[in-house]
């Protein structure tokens, strides 16, 4: 196992963890808002790390290209659903969540 | 026992799993999961077939077949939907046979486009 | 076959076992909503299932199309319920002990039955691999699943899209909707959907591009078409209704149409209907996957739509 390989394997794990805190927060938090927080915030920052854990065993540049793009393209992605859930969320007056 | 032999038996459980709430659960929508269930169950019976192949490249034919199906699927999937949204806008019950579902059909035009 | 190391057992038995688990979970679970989402994650699971087959072309699919856009489908029909109709009372069937006894065992026998089929088939089967690798140069197309999607077994897919208007012109023949969106977009929101439709489009051209030689193709592409057009709808975006008459139509047909007349080519030439020259052949194919996932596209976004939009003037 070379040095690069640990490093990769690192990240891929911490990439998990942040997966794992994203999915206890979205079935533990409160209501819609913070489940959204929980879910799109945890999810995009785990996936970034799973993606540059592979990157490190790419074969190629355009690999690395095509994984880093595909982790902007989530990233739009998931901002755009999590605004649409949020917005209509609103519209049916769902009240934030207060102690 | 092989990837293709777990999987292919795995889909037969799909099958009788969708089967059954297709007959027991009475509300539409159950049924066409249900429905959508079984469809998935033959799927990975063919794509799990397609496996066998001694060289390890799967079957492209099933795998065809399959993405055929899928669509099919979805297309079906999308006309139960809109029907059972009109059996619901006629009698209120998204039901087969319900207490709501005996008007006459002279009146069936009463629950259009609320 | 290669034998399961234990790595490999655990994963599959793991995932096998999370569909059935998923599956039963969703067509048992008292709440509709309930339901509806273990099915989408029950799609998402078998995208896996597929991955874990070398099937990437099904796993594409399966998770735009399965467990995507059909959850899409379910959502928005389970929004448009009415409340009365979103409870039952009653399981219809199998009335008293031995009837459900009955359907069990029934069950179980069927379940029984289909595995002795299953196993009784002989463990190494190359089926129609060699004859479709031995055929994908006159197609044209390096990807084996697209070469027998658009060539080899061009009918499949030529009445597959016909199935998709056909479903359509159902549809449409149910409800019409008022082509006006409810709630105009905000600034952020438009700034979004500006941003996200040429990117999905990208994505889509990609998917075609790419189905040529590797996982992809129009279905594929045309799912992600019609996700985009899912999105844009949910963001109010709505065409002008200066196009939903015949130009919307044409877009729709445009798929089976385009199949049709480059089937009809070879006819021509003395050559069997569908049978496209193989000098031509990955050219045409390409032309009708253009075509095709357009249409693809267009049809899903508006199955999601729901109803025919009306087309009159104000």
């Amino acid at each position: 196992m070379t040095i690069l390989d640990l490093v990769s394997a690192v990240l891929l794990l911490v990439g998990g963890g942040f997966f794992l805190a994203g999915t206890v927060g979205l079935l533990r938090f409160p209501d819609v808002y913070t489940r959204l927080h929980a879910l799109t915030k945890a999810d995009n920052l785990g996936l970034g790390l799973v993606v540059a854990g592979l990157c490190m065993q790419a074969e190629s540049w355009a690999v690395i290209g095509k994984l880093v793009l595909i982790w902007l393209l989530v990233l739009i992605a998931s901002s755009f659903a999590c605004h649409l859930v949020a917005r209509a969320a609103l519209h049916r007056r769902i009240p934030p969540w207060s102690r | 026992m092989s990837v293709a032999i777990l999987y292919a038996l795995t889909g037969a459980g799909l099958f009788v799993i969708g089967l059954h709430a297709l007959i027991l659960r009475a509300h539409l929508l159950r049924k066409i999961l249900g429905f959508n269930v079984m469809g998935s169950g033959v799927f990975l019976v063919l794509a799990a077939l397609a496996r066998r192949t001694p060289s390890g490249i799967p079957d492209p034919v099933p795998q065809a077949m399959v993405i055929t199906g899928i669509v099919v699927a979805i297309a079906a999937t999308a006309l139960a939907l809109s029907l059972m949204l009109r059996v619901a806008a006629v009698t209120g019950r998204a039901e087969l046979g319900a207490a709501g579902a005996c008007h006459e059909d002279g009146d069936t035009e009463q629950g259009e486009r609320p | 076959m290669e034998p399961m190391t234990v790595l490999n057992w655990a994963i599959d038995g793991l995932l096998a076992l999370l569909l059935l688990w998923l599956a039963a979970r969703a067509l048992a679970s008292p709440e509709l909503m309930e339901s509806v989402v273990l099915f989408v994650g029950f799609g998402l699971t078998l995208a896996m299932v597929w991955v874990r087959l070398a099937a990437p072309d099904i796993a594409l699919a399966e998770a735009a199309i399965g467990a995507g856009l059909t959850g899409a489908l379910l959502l928005a029909a389970l929004a448009r319920l009415p409340r009365g109709a979103r409870e039952t009372d009653r399981d219809e069937g199998a009335r008293g002990r031995l009837g459900e006894l009955l359907l069990m065992l029934l069950l179980a026998g069927l379940w029984g039955g289909l595995a002795l089929a299953i196993l009784s088939l002989p463990l190494e089967s190359s089926g129609l691999a060699e004859w479709v690798a031995g055929a994908l140069d006159e197609t044209g197309v390096g990807s084996p699943v697209t070469a027998v999607l658009l060539d080899l077994r061009g009918y499949d897919t030529l009445l597959e899209m016909v199935v998709l208007l056909l479903v359509l012109v159902g549809v449409w023949s149910l409800s019409k909707v008022n082509a006006r969106p409810d709630r105009q977009a905000g600034t952020m929101l438009d700034r979004l959907t500006r941003l996200y439709a040429p990117v999905m489009l990208i994505i889509a051209g990609y998917l075609l591009w790419a189905g040529s030689s590797a996982a992809g193709g129009a279905f594929q592409a045309g799912a992600v078409l019609g996700a985009a057009g899912v999105v844009l709808i949910l963001s109010g975006w709505r065409l002008p209704t200066a196009l939903v008459g015949w130009p919307l139509r044409l877009l729709l047909a445009m798929g089976v149409l385009l199949f049709l007349v480059v089937g009809a080519i070879p006819l021509g030439l003395g050559a069997a209907w569908l049978d496209h020259p193989a000098a031509w052949s990955g050219t045409l194919i390409l032309l009708i996957e253009i075509a095709a996932s357009l249409s693809i596209g267009a049809t899903l976004a508006l199955l999601f739509l729901g109803a025919q939009p009306e087309e009159d003037q104000p």
